[in-house]
């Protein structure tokens, strides 16, 4: 991980963080800004209302039979700290992704780009061009910052890549840390899957030729600062939803609120007709706003905008970067997920697995060939036939060159595409007198390798190859230079360890894992098996893909999916959530609506959780939010009416100072936003159980929590807010 | 302990018939046409297929009635309502000229007229008149009568066109409301009614076209009266005092009339209207034990059976149990809760008793019983209490005015919750879905899903539409309560006081829930209250229907999701908690301050010093 990450992960509550938020909390006290944000806006009115009430009050005209002016103006204030509160939690959100923006945006230097002029370069000329060619080749300094979709630049060594593009021709290093975080060099070349390059990193050897693939201020890095910056802020539909919910409420409570002042007129009317001596008081506009405010959802909607940003910056943190808030929920939702076999659910190569002697040889004698032969082989495959032979049969690893001979080397004999076999030669020693030849390789090459050597193919051989074929495993034919056929290595596909485990997890979130896979179906099966996955695809072709997806969509399940190829694109782009890796091409980037920076195809796991704790953070909040009115109740509607009806006084059941109990709720309900930001910037934990048992669990805790918390709270800031003599 | 055993078995039996009803409630809405269990469809089918005619619907070669989508649906619902509220209207302003009215009762004031028919289209079937002195025979039976029919068969049709909804995947119908509206009234309705009226023929409920009767007193009666000359004004004796003669009262008039029929449909459809003026405390609308407790049955059979029958049309009989269940949660507590407040009776008149001034309490009294038939006692009008503002029903057998202060805040928190604890015949279950969908909402995002209800994405449209659903009826409770307190005309209350405005409070409870029971005290045939209740009426009942049917249109579209253990299962007990919490909080949390100031503080005075 780079710099850039750790940077941008600082302690929640760190100062330089803190204080930029605090400037733009006033800042955003804009109505226009409020104006967004239905719940905060009636709290932002009622503030206003309040302060004017409060300055009434000073020159004489304030409410009759009500609080003092003081007392008035510290609510408004309070009422102010509810709205400040709730403006610092969404600047302490965007503050986090700000950070990483800054460090983003310093990648992005205007930088002079080499363009190729019109009708200088071809790419179909099907021509290489050498090395020697591009200094010829005519360009002109331009401004990075001209270029246009469909221009072609030339980038050399320690150029910086001036957009986004697709290697047209060249093969480099690129140090690509500004936008991965990685340090380490990775390789761009035209075609295949590592052909896109990103703008603002670096080529450190070598030279490509770019076709630009995006506009100015629509690259991928201007994209990942705009999403991290909260630039794109629409609201996704399910948060559209909440707001409805949130607006009802408010209009509920605005109800109950605004038709409390002519029902306490009437109480008092009817109470002073009953006793003349009655010093009852309608209930006054302040007391009404204040229990709006402690009423209506002002924590989750103070909140909710800092826990979609926490939940961009969450994915940003992981290494995501998404084009909407909208993929992220869907990420939440999704029901099945296609994953790649290779790099995926298995290591990218095959490892040996065992050893099957044929025609009389013995397993050590069959190890000790195999192992000799893939002494020099540097392949992964060789390298565990090596780590098979010891762990198997205790065969140590001899040094190439000690098997040399009176200065004879041993030689190895590398794999080509036209011999389809690799091995070893080794001279005449006093062990092998004869000297020694060893091959190993596809059945058929060895096959024909050993009737060129005099001797008969091994028919016993020949069975195994197929049942280890008939397993989904590679076999590999060992035979030795006198025509002798020593026996079978099966090599297997390795499943990555704990990936059952992650499948488990997966099928306890109800999520569906599908295998994509290349290999024919018998193979499939068999890994299919191993790993855990529900069902796999085999032969896949992307049309296949595409269909499996559209099948899946048709039963109206949510598919998520990595991919990296050109020919994922249109799998991609059909899918709901795509993730599409960093070191894959542009078109699977641009099909994609997310890009992992690392590459790492079991990220999805990661994106799933991630988009399930941005939905249970907000849903946890709400339910808190409500909760908390039972306890306000209890606080202000005693206090609110004890002068009209004494016997009101039986509902004060924390005891509260009547005279300022009102103010102690409207204190509670602002601070418990600022109590909350934590949670709502890590998100509500989330823990793979079933559905039921989550919404139990959460339920008592938000829940029920939020029923009790509020009855402590509030009693407690009492007590505090009593130990000031000023109220009396 | 017999109280208790009286609301153990009224349970036991409404929830054993719960399965057979709904189960053929399903069939009937499912059926094709002319088609309909227990040989029904032989026997009525014609009937069935000649409405069908006569109103063009047409029926495919399936012979199911051509489906429409929601709007239509809704319109058709909409001008049928309209087509019910004018007949009715019209029905009271000329019944002195139309036969079927014995009595000779004259038309029917213009404002009163309007507030009954409003009344009887909406399911409310709140009277703010007396039906013995103002209603012809023709009048209760042609409109009152048919209402009572149509109204329900209207909650009924609605909720069948939501279940489709949520039951169908990719379809632009929901149903034709037409076919739906004959089929419940013919299958479900009448013959239920027919069974019903029958019963309480039996027990002594009167069935008969006759005049009033006019029958000896056993002991003649007199009194004086003030003598008045022809302008009115009181004759004074040289003294000053008013002029008084005796008047000898030998016969009275015994109100007759075809009650029976009335008061089966009366129950069954939820409506409660009353053939007589104090409903089923007459006795001759009520006359026994066993026709109090098969109308009381009557009143929440069909509500609750139609939770089977959701569950039976979605093809997952444990949603049906599931919301059955969570109606059962808040219904039993309260019911018991009612029963044990009524059985306390009221700490005064027992200081009184515990003192032995035997002159002002002669006897100690056996809870309390103010207001209530001493036929019936304290468990079964406390049973009808709690079942009537539980349904929509609104007919009553006690008077709710003279309960405990926290008796009667029962029976005023069951309808503000929003008649969605039984509810209306329909009405009931589909407000209750509305509930569904925000709980669905709430707890799919606590377990970090988008919400979905029967693998159906709940979406904001969805929320808009349920927000409406939830909203109005609160919004016409408080605003209309508001504007009766702030207005002289509003002050036509028996009581000052806390209890005055609980009395105010509860008609507009009742006719913002469409529930139409009335508290008593209240005078509410004033143009005022006639206009304000009856605004209040319309706009509860059909600002609900057009919502709920347009998410039944937009669920249908729906593609559905497969269920997956990451799915919120909504049967569970977990999930039943959280929408009893939910129908709960939003009670609780919007009427916490009315009802603080009327029947709370009522209480507190009465238990305190």
């Amino acid at each position: 991980m780079s710099s850039a990450n750790t940077q941008s992960a600082p302690s929640i509550f760190s100062p330089a963080l803190v204080r930029p938020a605090i400037g733009s909390a006033f800042a955003k006290l804009d109505p226009r800004v409020q104006l967004r944000n239905p719940v905060m806006f009636v709290v932002w009115m009622v503030s206003v209302l309040t302060t004017l009430l409060a300055v009434a009050g000073f020159v004489g005209r304030g409410e009759q039979g009500g609080y003092s002016s003081t007392l008035v103006l510290v609510i408004a204030l309070w009422l102010w700290f509810t709205v400040l509160f709730a403006n610092f939690a969404e600047a302490m959100a965007e503050g986090r992704g700000k950070a990483q923006a800054a460090s983003l945006r310093k990648s992005k230097r205007d930088v002079q780009a080499k363009k190729v002029g019109a009708g200088h370069w071809s790419s179909g000329d099907g021509q290489r061009h050498k090395a020697t060619d591009i200094t010829s080749l005519k360009t002109e300094s331009v401004p990075g910052g001209t270029l246009r979709k469909g221009d072609i630049v030339l980038v050399q060594a320690g150029d910086t890549i001036p957009g986004d593009g697709e290697v047209l021709e060249g093969v480099a290093s690129v140090n690509e840390s500004a936008v991965t975080g990685e340090s380490a060099p990775v390789i761009r070349e035209a075609g295949g899957d590592r052909s896109s390059v990103v703008g603002g990193t670096q080529v450190l050897s070598d030279w490509l030729i770019v076709r630009i693939a995006a506009n100015p201020g629509s690259s991928f890095l201007d994209r990942m600062i705009a999403m991290v910056e909260g630039a794109k802020r629409q609201k996704t539909p399910n948060e559209i939803a909440l707001d409805i919910l949130l607006a009802k409420l408010t209009i509920i409570f605005l109800l109950a609120c605004t038709t409390l002042l002519p029902y306490s007129i009437y109480a008092v009317m009817q109470t002073r007709a009953a006793d003349t001596a009655s010093t009852a008081a309608p209930v006054t506009v302040t007391v009404l706003v204040a229990l709006l405010v402690c009423l209506i959802p002002t924590t989750i909607g103070g909140l909710l905008s800092a826990i979609r940003i926490a939940g961009m910056d969450r994915l940003v943190q992981a290494n995501v970067i998404a084009t909407s808030g909208r993929a992220v929920e869907a990420a939440g939702d999704v029901d099945v997920l296609l994953l790649d076999k290779t790099g995926t659910i298995t290591f990218g190569n095959r490892m040996a697995s065992a050893f099957y002697p044929v025609d009389g040889a013995s397993a050590e004698q069959l190890a000790d060939a195999a192992q000799l032969s893939s002494l020099a082989d540097e392949t992964p495959e060789g390298r565990s036939i090596v780590v098979l032979a010891k762990q198997k049969y205790n065969i140590r690893e001899r040094d190439m060159h000690a098997l040399g001979f009176d200065g004879k080397p041993a030689t190895f004999v590398p794999f080509t595409a036209n011999t389809r076999m690799s091995g070893v030669d080794l001279p005449v020693s006093t062990q092998y007198p004869l000297g020694r030849q060893i091959r190993k390789g596809s059945a058929d090459a060895i096959e024909a390798y050993v009737s060129r050597m005099g001797g008969t193919p091994s028919a016993q051989a020949r069975d195994i190859v197929n049942e280890i074929s008939r397993r989904g495993s590679t076999p590999l034919v060992v035979a030795d230079g006198k025509g002798k056929t020593l026996g079978v290595i099966e090599l297997k596909d390795i499943v990555k360890g704990g990936i059952a485990e992650r499948f488990a997890e997966l099928r306890r979130m109800g999520i569906k894992t599908v295998m994509i896979t290349g290999d024919n179906p018998v193979t499939a099966a068999a890994i299919a098996a191993e790993a855990g996955v529900d069902d796999f695809l085999a032969q896949a072709t992307p049309e296949a893909k595409l269909k499996l997806i559209r099948e899946y969509q048709q039963g109206g399940r949510l598919v998520a999916m990595t991919g990296d190829g050109t020919n994922d694109a249109p799998a991609l782009a059909q899918a709901d959530v795509a993730v599409a890796m960093n070191s894959g091409t542009q078109a699977a980037k641009e099909a994609g609506n997310m890009v992992d920076l690392d590459s790492n195809p079991t990220k999805l796991i990661e994106i799933v959780r991630i988009g399930k704790q941005l939905l249970m953070t907000r849903g946890s909040l709400t339910t808190f939010s409500i909760a908390n009115d039972v306890a306000k109740y209890f606080a202000i509607i005693p206090a609110a009416f004890m002068s009209t009806y004494p016997a009101l006084g039986a509902l004060n059941i924390m005891r509260l100072n009547p005279d300022t109990a009102i103010l102690s709720s409207v204190i509670f309900n602002a601070l418990i936003i600022v109590v909350l930001i934590p949670l709502a910037l890590r998100g509500v934990k989330y823990r793979p159980v079933e559905a039921s048992r989550l919404l139990g669990h959460n339920l008592l805790v938000y829940g029920v929590g939020g029923l009790i918390v509020p009855f402590i709270g509030i009693k407690l800031i009492d007590v505090l807010v009593n130990l000031l003599p000023v109220w009396s | 302990m017999n109280g208790v055993l009286q609301l153990v078995i009224y349970l036991a039996v409404l929830v054993a018939l719960v399965k057979p009803l709904g189960w053929f409630m399903a069939r009937v809405l499912e059926g094709k046409a002319g088609e309909a269990p227990l040989g029904l469809g032989r026997a009525l089918g014609w009937l069935e297929r000649g409405v069908y005619a006569l109103c063009g619907v047409k029926t495919d070669a399936d012979r199911r009635p051509v489906e429409t989508g929601w709007k239509p649906y809704a319109a058709g619902i909409l001008i049928f309502n309209a087509i019910g509220f004018l007949a009715v209207y019209a029905l009271q302003r000329l019944q002195h000229t139309l036969p079927g009215n014995p009595a000779g009762l004259g038309a029917v004031e213009a404002r009163s007229a309007f507030n009954t028919a409003v009344s009887f289209a909406t399911n409310t079937n709140w009277q703010g008149y007396g039906g013995e002195t103002t209603m012809s025979y023709l009048t209760q039976m042609l409109g009152l009568g048919v209402q009572n029919f149509l109204s329900a068969a209207t909650g009924i049709a609605v909720l069948a066109a939501l279940i489709r909804g949520l039951a169908r995947r990719s379809s632009s119908t929901i149903g034709n409301c037409w076919a739906d509206l004959t089929r419940v009234t013919l299958y479900i309705l009448l013959p239920l009614s027919m069974l019903l009226a029958l019963a309480l023929v039996s027990q002594g409920v009167v069935q008969t076209f006759r005049e009033p009767a006019k029958v000896a007193l056993t002991v003649p009666l007199s009194y004086s009266e003030p003598v008045k000359n022809d302008a009115g004004d009181t004759l004074k004796n040289p003294d000053g005092s008013d002029q008084t003669r005796t008047v000898q009262v030998t016969e009275q008039t015994i109100a007759l009339g075809p009650a029976a029929s009335q008061i089966a449909i009366k129950q069954l459809g939820t409506n409660g209207g009353g053939f007589f003026n104090v409903n089923s405390a007459h006795p001759l609308e009520n006359p026994t034990a066993l026709s109090d407790f098969l109308q009381v049955l009557a009143i929440l059979l069909i509500p609750a059976a139609l939770c089977w029958t959701f569950g039976e049309m979605v093809r997952d009989r444990r949603q049906g149990w599931a919301v059955l269940a969570a109606m059962l949660a808040i219904f039993v507590p309260l019911l018991f809760a009612t029963y044990a407040l009524e059985a306390a009776g009221n700490p005064r008149i027992d200081a009184i008793v515990a003192h032995g001034d035997s002159a002002s309490a002669p006897d100690a009294p056996a809870g309390n019983l103010e207001g209530k038939e001493a036929r019936f006692g304290v468990a079964a009008s406390a049973r009808w209490a709690a079942a009537t503002t539980a349904a929509s029903n609104g007919s009553v057998n006690s008077m709710h005015d003279s309960y405990t202060p926290l008796g009667g805040l029962i029976p005023m928190w069951l309808m503000q919750l929003g008649e969605v604890v039984f509810g209306g015949v329909g009405s009931g279950l589909y407000g209750m879905l509305m509930f569904v969908i925000v709980a669905v909402f709430v707890a799919g995002l606590m377990v970090g899903r988008a919400p979905e209800y029967l693998g159906k994405k709940i979406e904001p449209f969805e929320m808009k539409m349920a927000a409406i659903a939830v909203l109005v009826p609160c919004a016409l409770v408080l605003v209309g309560t508001a504007v009766a307190v702030a207005i002289p005309e509003g002050y036509t209350t028996s009581n000052p006081g806390p209890h005055g405005f609980s009395q105010i409070l509860y008609a507009f409870s009742s006719a913002g829930n469409n529930n139409g029971s009335a508290f008593a005290g209240l005078t509410a045939n004033t143009p005022f209250y006639n206009i304000a209740l009856g605004l209040a009426m319309w706009f509860s009942r059909y600002w609900i229907i057009v919502p709920v049917l347009a998410v039944a249109g937009s669920l249908a579209a729906k593609r559905v999701t497969p269920t997956s253990s990451g799915t919120l299962p909504t049967h569970t007990p977990v999930f039943v908690v959280m929408l009893v919490a939910v129908v709960i909080i939003v009670g609780a949390l919007t009427f916490v301050p009315a009802l603080a100031l009327g029947p709370v503080v009522e209480h507190l005075q009465l238990v305190g010093k």
